[in-house]
């Protein structure tokens, strides 16, 4: 319940303080599906998280950094209690779980999971090339749908290392869903896939 | 406490008479998309939606009247907010320009309306044109990022006089003490707006009606001079029959209107100037029908600081 508030309100202060609009080029229904978009700050999931329908909210979970959001009382009820984050480890030689594994198993127990494929907060404009995960998990489930989402102008509202969010108007744009097609190999998959969500990105990127 | 205001009181007669103008609008409106067949009516639809939200904006206006002084200062604030962020987001700044923009957003706005609210003429009348001026810059030279520095400083300076310098000059008019004209400052806040509002909808029914010229094809695809003349000479009329909410004998009000609407109408060619260098047609969504706050306000944006000063010269 609390929960609940807590997410509902984080998500309301998000779309007053970015006025945050959502463009969709086809109504999807709930399935087994990986929302991957550009990463830039913290407040990236909880803006594709706000813009789902509620259909769609309900089975969406953020997948996140463990090292970071196992860090502080405060991070971890958020990321557990508020959004039932799906906590991966990073560096592979400090590594306890599979990450591959832990996302399969969400997506099977029939969650959606919203992924940042370039694995950390970019800086600069346009991509970072992307991790492989995205592809390990898309070679795993059959079923799964891949759909670009990019997010304009967010990286202005809350830029890495700074507290105070500026109020500037944001915009998630979300793609034509994407599958891992047969024989596609992991490089020409990814790539596949980031041009996908490049494309969606406004001339200047 | 509450008193209900009499039925004879100016502001509640304003008020009424733009509902009864309204009213008729939305009525044509429906009359309008009933007989026009479905494949040419996307004019239509957007006359509608555009009347549709003056109703709103007609509402809200209204509300902030209700509560008087206090009511009119939140709610240009929050314009001028509203207009700021929707011109920061459309000028690009750089991660070395967050002090700046924190600034701007954080403090200097909420002063601007502080000064405004204790009617300090001396300060708010040149706190952004002077302390906004050498103070951003200051912190921006502190981000330390030299990339483009003149222009990124100038486009924030651009965006507090506009956004919020020019339009917290129509609450400012609540400052003024003309004699023979006590307690009904509101009034003139409703003039301006009036004959501002009245003006760029007229414009644009006239260049409907019958706009053949374009008055400037590189600014804006809407101006006409069908639109320009016929908008400007009725709105001036509606001005200066409306010289009895005003402390202007009839010719004053005329001679205002006629200033107000052509400062509104070289303003709006401005912003559309700023528009098509950015490639964008609006500044925003918020309104349905109109685009963002600032493509409903930029005419008022070069009327009021113009609309202040004149009525404080001749008037006080």
């Amino acid at each position: 319940m609390l929960e609940k508030l807590i997410a509902r309100s984080l998500s309301g202060f998000i779309h007053l303080l970015t006025g945050s609009r959502a463009f969709w080029s086809e109504a999807l229904a709930p399935a087994p599906r990986v929302y991957y978009g550009n990463h830039s700050s913290h407040g990236d999931f909880v803006l594709i998280w706000s813009a789902l329908p509620a259909a769609l909210r309900k089975q969406a979970r953020p997948v996140a950094a463990a090292e970071y959001w196992r860090r502080g009382a405060l991070r971890r009820y958020l990321i557990r209690r508020v959004f039932h984050g799906v906590l991966i480890e990073r560096e592979a030689e400090h590594r306890n779980e599979d990450p591959i594994a832990l996302m399969a198993a969400a997506i099977e127990s029939g969650s959606a999971l919203i992924l940042f494929p370039e694995g950390t907060r970019n800086m600069g404009d346009g991509l970072l090339p992307f991790k492989s995960g995205l592809y390990h998990l898309a070679n795993q489930c059959p079923k799964l749908e891949l759909v670009p989402v990019w997010l304009e102008n967010i990286k202005r509202v809350m830029p890495k290392g700074r507290l105070i969010p500026l109020p500037l108007l944001c915009t998630a744009h979300f793609g034509a869903p994407l599958r891992l097609a047969e024989g596609e190999d992991r490089h020409a998959f990814l790539e596949r896939a980031r041009d996908a969500l490049l494309a969606l990105a406004p001339e200047a990127a | 406490m509450i008193t209900l205001p009499a039925l004879r009181d100016p502001a509640v007669e304003l008020f009424l008479g733009i509902g009864a103008v309204l009213l008729i609008a939305t009525v044509v409106g429906r009359v309008l998309a009933w007989t026009t067949q479905p494949a040419k009516r996307a004019t239509i639809d957007n006359l509608n939606a555009r009347i549709n939200a003056w109703w709103v904006m007609a509402l809200l206006v209204g509300i902030a009247f209700a509560f008087g002084k206090s009511g009119v200062l939140v709610l240009f604030f929050l314009v001028s907010l509203l207009a700021l962020r929707e011109f920061i987001t459309l000028l690009p700044t750089r991660s070395g320009d967050y002090w700046v923009l924190v600034a701007a957003f954080y403090l200097v706005l909420p002063i601007q309306y502080v000064l405004v609210g204790i009617e300090w003429y001396g300060l708010f009348s040149i706190f952004i044109p002077v302390y906004g001026f050498l103070l951003l810059p200051i912190l921006a030279a502190g981000g330390g990022d030299t990339t483009r520095f003149l222009e990124r400083a100038a486009k924030v300076q651009w965006g507090l006089m506009i956004c919020v310098f020019c339009i917290s000059h129509v609450p400012a008019l609540l400052a003024l003490r003309i004699a023979g004209y006590e307690h009904r400052n509101l009034l003139l806040i409703a003039f301006l707006v009036i004959v501002v509002q009245s003006s760029d909808v007229l414009q644009y029914v006239w260049g409907k009606l019958c706009g053949r010229h374009l008055i400037a094809p590189k600014l804006s695809p809407s101006k006409t001079w069908e639109g320009f003349a016929g908008g400007i000479a009725s709105a001036t009329l509606l001005g200066g029959l409306l010289w009895w909410i005003t402390p202007f004998p009839f010719w004053g009000a005329l001679v205002m209107a006629l200033v107000i609407n052509l400062m509104g109408f070289l303003g709006g060619l401005v912003m559309s100037a700023i528009k098509r260098d950015r490639g964008i047609k609006d500044w925003g969504h918020m309104i349905e029908g109109h685009g963002g706050v600032l493509d409903r306000l930029d005419s008022v944006c070069f009327a009021a600081p113009v609309f202040f000063h004149l009525t404080r010269y001749f008037m006080t």
